[in-house]
């Protein structure tokens, strides 16, 4: 398992993994702080999100608290020209790739559907259903590499994509098809596995029987253990075999091992299926403690933790304000994009719902 | 100045309907900040903490711990800053207020005077659908002295705040409820046919089109013409020459007998019970067709038919079914009805019903038949005499079952009663084998257990 940053905070790249010391190279201190901003940003958003769920204004949460190295780091290794098909969890890495964190609140809601173009962020939508991010991911990435964007000279002329998913996932038949696919077409792809160890209620014991990396052994798509709650190795063994992908060297599939702290999501309730102890073994992993030891010893100071709070704070209150003020959607909008061109089908059943909530109002 | 803001009960789970307060962490008084934890709940699905969603003085608590509380119903009250919050929210209401008036803020929180607020999970559940979308169905309790203490946290114990119950005991879906409002039809007096027991929308269909033919649902205006002039044709000429055919070519003899139901009605109700009946219609009608069916095979004369030269016995019986229908009266029969199970009948009867009620039945559909019931007892009349459908020899009148006053072993006891009554062609039916008939169909409905003889 790729660990570069110990859960002390103590920075080393094993020899074994030196493969991956260049990328280490690579990050500032600018870098290293921008890391910890984001994962505080992202945990201070999740307990926002959380209680706004549980004061009504949300049908739904899907907390994240625990995967912030393992977003945060892999989401910043992806370069500017590549492309995220993320699962619905992914909050943390449409951070570091500028979505509108309202955006990710009004779906939550059911004002809109994500709302985000993927054509201009290059991270696409949300994939509530299992796995089927997957199957789009490398199509889009044999897309590519028909294109011949893959392998050119000039790195710019080149992309890879990035698909992510968990461990529940993986028992979907999506996830296989994907891989022996993109195996066969040597596509331009990394499959970003976060194996939080519980899919809903079922443990990852029960889903594999061969730890999740070297499923796409037999498919041909070489894989590695990252320690997911490091987001040092997250970010360079992402980086790194993004890289290969776009060089031409084909998939490849990283487990980032970490775990659920909260529930799958707002309607569940973890404490029936699992134990408090395992809980707080994975609490005592913290990784934005872990960070934070790091810079601390780095010589990074109070008052940089201060501010990060004092701005985590202004952010809750700017999303809580802004979730208030949202309105209900028109009805239009369910309708509009279900084809791209005026539909007499659609227009009938626009006109139906009109017609039938209208007749609720002003009712005796 | 302050306002007084309402935290309503969200859902916290995808659909749910209501949570139990299990306890609470603030008491009114207390100081409470935006997300503090107030009160913990418990729901279908799990124990759940809630955050307080703004920051002010704990006013009331509304709801007791122990008490189940429906989804949007207030549970606090807090004291906050005015324009701390906004009102544009599905969770929360406020109300512009001191706190001694409290009462009527609370009641407006819960009355549809608030704005229309979007529901986040589908439609949500009908019961608070219909409570937050209609106007003026929540009771409000106006004559509460304005300075009572704790006035809703009592309302709400005892109930004065509850939506009135009428409509959102029935189980309907919301296009299910929209028809019936167009249709007229009050679903609370539709009994559902489906898989859980919900209302669907034949059952809208059926009720709209008998309702009026069952009942006089409002008086009209009286009309300004002196006359109305309807010309005779279709169904009306139809029925008028079939009558006059049969009431003046065969000589009627109509026989009655009021008879002890009450055994019927516990067979019905058992086999709507059944398993092999689930889905099924059963009435008190298909054992009255089971126990004519019966009657016939022991006197068969009352199911033949009279010409000049000859008296044909059937002997299969093509039951015919006095249908009231928008259109008119028509009489469709069910073809070899003496074939048939219990439950194929049922079927069959309910088969007949729908294409009668849906304006379906064919000529074919009439033709043919053997012996007739016209079940008058939907009218909620005791009996009749009715005239014989033309062709046939034999009719029966089923009366309303209703509780009456019997004398069992010298006894005045309630039993459920009703009146057979039957008219016959005198031409082939002698007094004596109608009077047999009759009573043969008696004994069926008195113990219905006989039909296993």
């Amino acid at each position: 398992m790729v660990q570069i940053l110990s859960p002390e905070g103590e920075l080393g790249v094993p020899s074994a993994y030196s493969v991956y010391a260049q990328y280490l190279e690579r990050l500032t201190e600018a870098d290293y702080l921008k890391f910890y901003r984001d994962m505080a940003r992202m945990r201070r958003f999740d307990h926002e999100a959380t209680a706004l769920q549980r004061q009504g204004q949300l049908g739904l949460w899907i907390p994240a608290i625990g995967q912030e190295a393992a977003q945060i780091g892999s989401g910043y290794a992806v370069g500017h020209n590549d492309h995220i098909f993320p699962s619905y969890r992914e909050h943390g890495v449409a951070i570091t790739h500028g979505i509108d964190l309202m955006s990710i609140l009004k779906m939550l809601r059911g004002v809109n559907h994500g709302g985000w173009n993927p054509d201009e962020t290059r991270f696409h939508l949300y994939a509530i259903v299992l796995g089927t991010q997957v199957p789009h991911a490398v199509g889009y990435a044999m897309g590519v590499k028909f294109d011949g964007k893959v392998g050119n000279a000039k790195a710019e002329d080149n992309l890879a994509v990035i698909s992510y998913f968990g461990d529940g996932a993986t028992a979907e038949g999506e996830v296989s098809e994907g891989l022996l696919f993109s195996a066969i077409n040597q596509s331009p792809i990394v499959f970003f596995c976060q194996n939080n160890q519980w899919a809903i209620s079922s443990a990852v014991s029960s889903q594999t029987r061969v730890p999740l990396y070297q499923r796409g052994a037999g498919f041909g798509v070489p894989g590695i253990r990252i320690d997911g709650n490091d987001v040092l190795a997250s970010y360079c063994v992402t980086a790194k075999h993004m890289d290969d992908a776009r060089n031409g060297d084909g998939p490849f599939l990283i487990e980032a091992l970490t775990y659920r702290i909260g529930a799958h999501t707002t309607s569940d309730d973890p404490t029936k299926y699992r134990k408090e102890e395992e809980v707080e073994y994975w609490r005592a992993r913290d990784p934005l403690t872990r960070l934070e030891k790091f810079l601390r010893r780095q010589g990074i100071k109070d008052d940089f933790f201060e501010e990060v709070e004092h701005a985590g704070e202004t952010m809750a209150a700017e999303i809580r304000a802004a979730t208030f003020a949202l309105g209900e959607p028109p009805i239009e909008n369910m309708f509009n994009h279900v084809y791209s061109q005026p539909h007499p089908e659609i227009a009938e059943q626009l006109a139906w719902v009109k017609e039938y909530e209208s007749s609720f109002e002003g009712d005796a | 100045m302050t306002q007084i803001a309402y935290f309503n009960l969200p859902d916290v789970g995808e659909g749910l309907t209501e949570a139990e307060i299990v306890s609470w962490k603030v008491k009114p008084g207390d100081t409470v900040s935006v997300n503090q934890v107030i009160v913990e709940i418990e729901t279908a699905k799990s124990l759940v903490e809630l955050p307080c969603p703004f920051a002010g003085v704990v006013s009331e608590l509304l709801a007791a711990e122990g008490d189940t509380v429906e989804v949007d119903k207030p549970i606090i009250s807090v004291s906050v800053a005015d324009g701390a919050v906004g009102t544009q929210t599905s969770a929360i209401a406020v109300a512009a207020a001191d706190a001694h008036e409290s009462v009527n803020a609370a009641a407006a929180s819960v009355d549809a005077d608030e704005p229309k607020t979007p529901n986040l999970v589908g439609y949500g559940v009908a019961a608070h659908t219909a409570a937050s979308r209609r106007r003026g169905r929540v009771a409000m309790p106006q004559a509460a002295p304005a300075t009572t203490a704790l006035p809703v946290a009592a309302a709400i114990a005892t109930g004065a705040l509850q939506v009135t119950p009428a409509e959102d005991s029935v189980l309907a879906k919301p296009p299910i409820r929209k028809l019936a409002k167009d249709l007229g039809v009050d679903l609370a007096r539709v009994s559902g046919t489906g898989t859980a027991g919900e209302v669907t929308r034949e059952d809208v269909v059926a009720a709209a089109s008998q309702a009026s033919v069952f009942r006089n649902l409002s008086t009209p205006a009286a009309p300004s013409e002196r006359e109305e002039r309807i010309p005779v044709k279709g169904v009306r000429k139809a029925i008028a020459t079939a009558m006059v055919s049969s009431a003046f070519t065969a000589p009627h003899v109509s026989i009655f007998v009021d008879v002890d139901a009450t055994r019927t009605m516990e067979y019905v109700k058992r086999l709507k019970n059944s398993p092999d009946f689930a889905g099924v219609k059963v009435t008190p009608l298909l054992i009255m067709a089971k126990a004519m069916i019966w009657a016939v095979r022991r006197n068969p004369t009352v199911n033949s038919t009279w010409t000049d030269e000859e008296i044909i016995v059937h002997n299969y019986v093509n039951f015919g079914v006095a249908a009231a229908t928008p259109r008119g009266l028509i009489v469709p029969n069910i073809k070899d009805a003496d074939k048939m199970s219990m439950l194929e009948l049922a079927q069959a009867l309910e088969q007949l019903a729908a294409t009668a009620r849906e304006g379906k039945t064919t000529p074919a559909d009439m033709k043919d038949g053997t012996i007739t019931i016209t079940n008058i007892g939907v009218f909620g009349v005791d009996t009749g005499t009715p005239i014989l459908n033309p062709g046939e020899v034999g009719i029966v009148a089923l009366g309303s079952i209703r509780p009456k006053p019997w004398v069992v072993n010298n006894e005045i006891v309630v039993r459920q009663v009703t009146t057979i009554g039957a008219t016959f062609d005198h031409r082939v039916v002698d007094g004596d084998v109608a009077s047999r008939f009759v009573q043969d169909v008696a004994s069926i409905i008195e113990e219905p257990a006989l039909l296993l003889d």
